[in-house]
């Protein structure tokens, strides 16, 4: 493939700080892969950024509809920026229906980018449009540019002897290429990319790289757009960087646990969305050893999670709302057994099948009280996309020191966003003992040396792991109640309350090991924003646009849900108002109201999409203003 | 891993020192004592060894044995003993289970054991009955079954558990029964040996809530005529002196003849390690109930790879292939770039 020069712009480009960019078509219209090469090239060239993928849950929904619509949303910029932005200031509309369902969150003002060879009576009627909205003023508020993306791709394909119908399908290359020519993107990375993607098909291959340049082309030569913009690098902390989404790095945290823990990694799991992608991006990590276990079901997942961590693995289950419920019993099952076992819950709009491919965090309840039974473990949550890699370490840190099932909290934002990472030094990472029991812990009575499997240790409660396969320390464990010490099953109902006890706290204990409260208050603010999971981004965007305004405000975001940090009690008190957002209807701030005795106020959004950073600060402002 | 030889053992060292706590007169009595005294001559080790059930009286099993053990949650025990015996070849992994267990709310992880071929010796305790809940009928009751739950006769068609298992595409199928013990062992040191998931119905007699529902074919007396043996390579034939035949039928039907009548030579020949499971599944349908002839022994028995075996093989060629993994390159996977 030749790479030839791009030729330079007529004109300087415009400077801006940031620009929110949103890519709309249908499902089957490779948006979701236009939105990550934007990306990716946007990364490579030092801009700060944050992804939000917005697809339906039908694979393909009819084409055309409003149903079917899948978006990328991207935005970039030249600071550190903790959201993918509240208002696009740019839409790409592949067809009718994607820019009927995206317009609406546009901000005054911007460019639509409209594939005008979509708009045809039938795609318009199909999108649910009277009239032409190309045509009947309705879009006077924004800058509309009618770019005829399938009919140019399907010109510059002929010559390459590409049939129009297959040619069609290389338009959102056209419309990548006119992107990358408006934000002054470097066109190589993406032309390469291209290269090693469809090496094996030659003529798909071509036909994207002519789709890719042509829209780069028409952008330089058609004179429709009177600028062109750069954003330019972001200072980041010196490093190195990548980019990983949430999944990615939580199934990198996983191998990386399993690592600094000396434990074989055993993953049991059942495709769910959105959580499929951390089985897949396991199971092509064999070199690692890593065994992966497609189950029949979700409670075959978690229960070969379980058999393996009796055998001494790091047994690990993924999985989505309707499976967590699944897995209730045998979670209860490995809190009776005091094994190691992580269960990742990649959180989704409920209740049942609910809103598959959006986010919500409504399982926070269910974490900590689904099952029947005093039933405590602990409960991790993830924060960004890249915490998710250190989330998933200290989950199963604490599932292997306090031999416990840990519910690690991510969702479908965190899940399938994006942004830059800075790689940590894994050699610096601090090891995870299992401290496998190696002999004998008890003496009975005539002097035999016993193994008793639920002795405790003294400072964390936590009773030996023996995997099987040590002479001598032959034990037999199970859901029923067992003898404190001793491990035998036990109906002795004074015993059982002091097991219940011992259970608790032993997990209201690991608040000893876990780090307190970590608060960003610059100057003695009155209201204190406490969070927890992937708000964090719009929320410590919105804390800094209220300090901006210079009032006011602290915000703590919470990592550990359960036991909460030892210190939270004394830090809510500081503050004569608390704020808790959530994508539910208040379930941390009942926990800390139940807990703590706080008036703590909630702030919720259940839309399956994230709040935006003008809703919190908001919010802010409207507690500030003492109206309460 | 030790290699030096295993020690010898007597069956009370195979005895944990829990009393056993089945009902008097309870069948699961003798099939703990049988595979108790089989341990010991299979050249084993203690240590190597787990038990896991679900739940179910069958399900206490693991707490009788002095190995290591896991009583898990209703009808889970094949999922859990997938993830052991996957991470864990170096261990002989059993799985004691009931018919309500096995069949009712844990027929989904048995089935998909079976088709996998994990490496776990399942032995099903099949009393046609609810025993710890006290007496409702299971999924191998008899149609018309009067109990607590259906006080007018149960309605449902059962399950025949071998036919399940080769449906399920089990490399390994037998059956006994609790009133032999010498067939018993015979049975489980097979399944035993077999390199993949066995699957073993035991005939096991609930003296309180289903007493006798073998009678009629276990029972001493009834034994030489109602039981069919299956032996590999030999004609099958049972009754006094081996009256009895089974035949082929060019239609392919199975049938019950006098040996005499049609001679040696017609009789079908029993092969266990045929690839086609339908002679198995022929005879698995030969009796109707535990009341007309049923054969019993090891219906199939084939090998095939072994799924923990298969996973550990792909691992080992991914490390050849790459080397092993290395997380600072893991983390560099993507596309990545410095910021000085």
């Amino acid at each position: 493939m030749t790479t030839t020069e791009e030729p330079r712009h007529h004109a300087e480009p415009q400077q801006v700080d940031r620009v929110v960019i949103r890519i709309a078509g249908d499902s089957g219209d490779g948006m979701q892969l236009t939105g990550d090469r934007f990306t990716e090239t946007s990364a490579l060239f030092g801009n700060d950024l944050a992804t939000f993928p917005d697809f339906p849950a039908e694979i393909r929904a009819p084409a055309g509809t409003l149903a079917g619509v899948s978006a990328f949303q991207v935005q970039i910029s030249d600071h550190d920026i903790l959201t993918p932005g509240d208002a696009p200031n740019v839409l790409v509309a592949m067809n009718p229906a994607a820019l009927r369902a995206n317009i609406g969150v546009m901000e005054n003002g911007a460019t639509l980018l409209v594939n005008v060879d979509a708009f045809d009576e039938r795609s318009l009627h199909k999108a649910g449009y009277e009239d032409n909205p190309l045509t009947d003023n309705s879009l006077s508020a924004f800058t509309v540019f009618e770019v005829p993306m399938t009919s140019l791709t399907q010109e510059v394909c002929k010559e390459a002897g590409v049939k129009p119908r297959d040619a069609e399908r290389s338009k959102n290359f056209f419309a990548l290429g006119l992107l990358s020519w408006l934000y002054n993107r470097p066109v190589e990375p993406t032309i390469e990319w291209i290269g090693t993607k469809f090496a094996e098909r030659p003529l798909v291959s071509e036909a994207n790289t002519r789709a890719f340049r042509a829209g780069y082309h028409f952008g330089e030569t058609v004179e429709l757009f009177e600028a062109t913009y750069e954003v330019r690098p972001a200072h980041f902390d010196p490093g190195e960087y990548t980019q990983v989404t949430g999944n990615q790095a939580l199934a990198w945290g996983l191998i990386a646990a399993a690592r600094l823990a000396g434990l074989p990694l055993f993953l049991g799991s059942y495709p769910i969305t959105p959580a499929s992608d951390i089985l897949h991006e396991l199971s092509r990590r064999k070199e690692f050893g890593v065994r992966t276990f497609q189950a029949e079901d979700e409670i075959a997942g978690v229960g070969s999670a379980l058999g393996a961590a009796f055998g001494g693995s790091l047994g690990v289950t993924t999985t989505s709302g309707p499976g967590l419920d699944l897995k209730s019993e045998a979670i209860g099952l490995a809190i009776n057994l005091e094994l190691s076992l992580l269960v990742v819950d990649i959180q989704r709009g409920g209740p049942s099948t609910g809103l598959p491919t959006k986010a919500e965090q409504a399982d926070l309840l269910h974490a900590m009280y689904g099952r029947h039974g005093e039933a405590p473990l602990p409960i991790v949550a993830a924060k960004t996309p890249a915490h998710c890699f250190e989330a998933a370490i200290e989950a199963a840190r604490l599932a292997i020191t306090y031999r416990t099932p840990v519910i690690l909290l991510s969702d479908g934002y965190l899940a399938n966003g994006a942004e830059p990472w800075r790689l940590p030094d894994v050699d610096a990472l601090p090891r995870i003992d299992p401290a496998f029991a190696t002999e004998p812990n008890h003496t009975s009575a005539d002097g035999t040396a016993e193994f008793w499997p639920y002795l405790r240790d003294e400072v964390t409660l936590a009773r030996p792991w023996a995997p099987p396969g040590v002479p001598g320390l032959e034990h037999r464990i199970g859901g029923l109640e067992k003898a404190d010490g001793s491990g035998n099953v036990s109906y002795d109902t004074v015993n059982h309350e002091r097991m219940v006890h011992l259970r608790n706290d032993k997990i209201a204990g690991i608040a000893a090991s876990i780090p307190p409260v970590d608060v960003d208050d610059e100057d003695g603010a009155e209201l204190l924003v406490l969070a927890w999971g992937s708000t964090y981004g719009a929320v410590a965007a919105g804390v800094r646009r209220v300090r901006a305004r210079g009032q006011r405000v602290a915000h703590a975001h919470l990592v550990h849900l359960n036991p909460f940090p030892r210190d939270l009690g004394d830090v809510l008190r500081r503050y004569s108002k608390v704020l808790v957002p959530e994508m539910n209807l208040g379930q941390l701030s009942r926990l800390v109201r139940s807990e703590y005795l706080v008036d703590a106020r909630s702030l919720n959004k259940v839309q399956g999409v994230p709040f935006r950073a003008a809703e919190i600060e908001a919010a802010i402002l409207s507690h500030l203003g003492g109206a309460e | 891993m030790t290699t030096t030889a295993v020690p010898p053992t007597t069956r009370k060292d195979w005895a944990s020192d829990q009393e056993v706590r089945w009902c008097p007169g309870c069948g699961d009595y003798s099939i703990l004592a049988a595979l108790q005294m089989l341990l010991p001559d299979l050249g084993v080790r203690r240590e190597n060894t787990v038990f896991l059930s679900g739940i179910g009286c069958a399900a206490r099993f693991p707490y009788y044995m002095s190995t290591y053990g896991l009583h898990s949650i209703h009808g889970r025990a094949p999922a859990i003993a997938t993830g052991l015996a996957t991470t864990r070849p170096d261990l002989d992994v059993w799985v004691v289970t009931g018919d309500g267990d096995a069949l009712s709310i844990g027929g989904n992880h048995l089935i998909h054991a079976l088709r996998r071929n994990v490496r776990m010796t399942i032995l099903m305790f099949n009393n046609q009955i609810y025993g710890l809940t006290k007496g409702q009928y299971s999924p191998t009751s008899e149609v018309a079954k009067v109990t607590k739950s259906t006080p007018f006769g149960s309605l449902d068609t059962p399950f025949n558990p071998v036919s399940l298992a080769l449906g399920a595409e089990a490399s390994f199928v037998a059956r006994t029964h609790d009133m032999d013990r010498q067939h018993m062992q015979g049975v489980f040191r097979r399944a035993h040996e077999h390199d993949g998931a066995a699957f073993v119905e035991v005939y096991q007699n609930c003296n309180v809530f289903n007493d006798g529902a073998f009678e009629k074919i276990t029972g001493r007396e009834h034994r030489e005529s109602m039981l069919i043996p299956l032996v590999h390579g030999q004609p099958i034939r049972f009754g006094p002196e081996g009256t009895w035949g089974v035949v082929q039928q060019p239609d392919g039907r199975l049938e019950i003849v006098e040996a005499s009548t049609v001679g040696d030579a017609a009789l079908l020949v029993h092969d266990e390690s045929r690839e086609d499971p339908g002679l198995a599944f022929a005879l698995s349908r030969l009796s109707r109930g535990p009341y007309e002839p049923t054969p019993i022994g090891v219906f199939r028995a084939v090998p095939r790879a072994e799924y923990g075996a298969e996973m550990s093989r792909q691992i080992a060629v991914a490390q050849e292939r790459r080397g092993l993994g290395d997380l600072k390159t893991l983390l560099r996977s993507g596309a990545t770039w410095s910021v000085e």
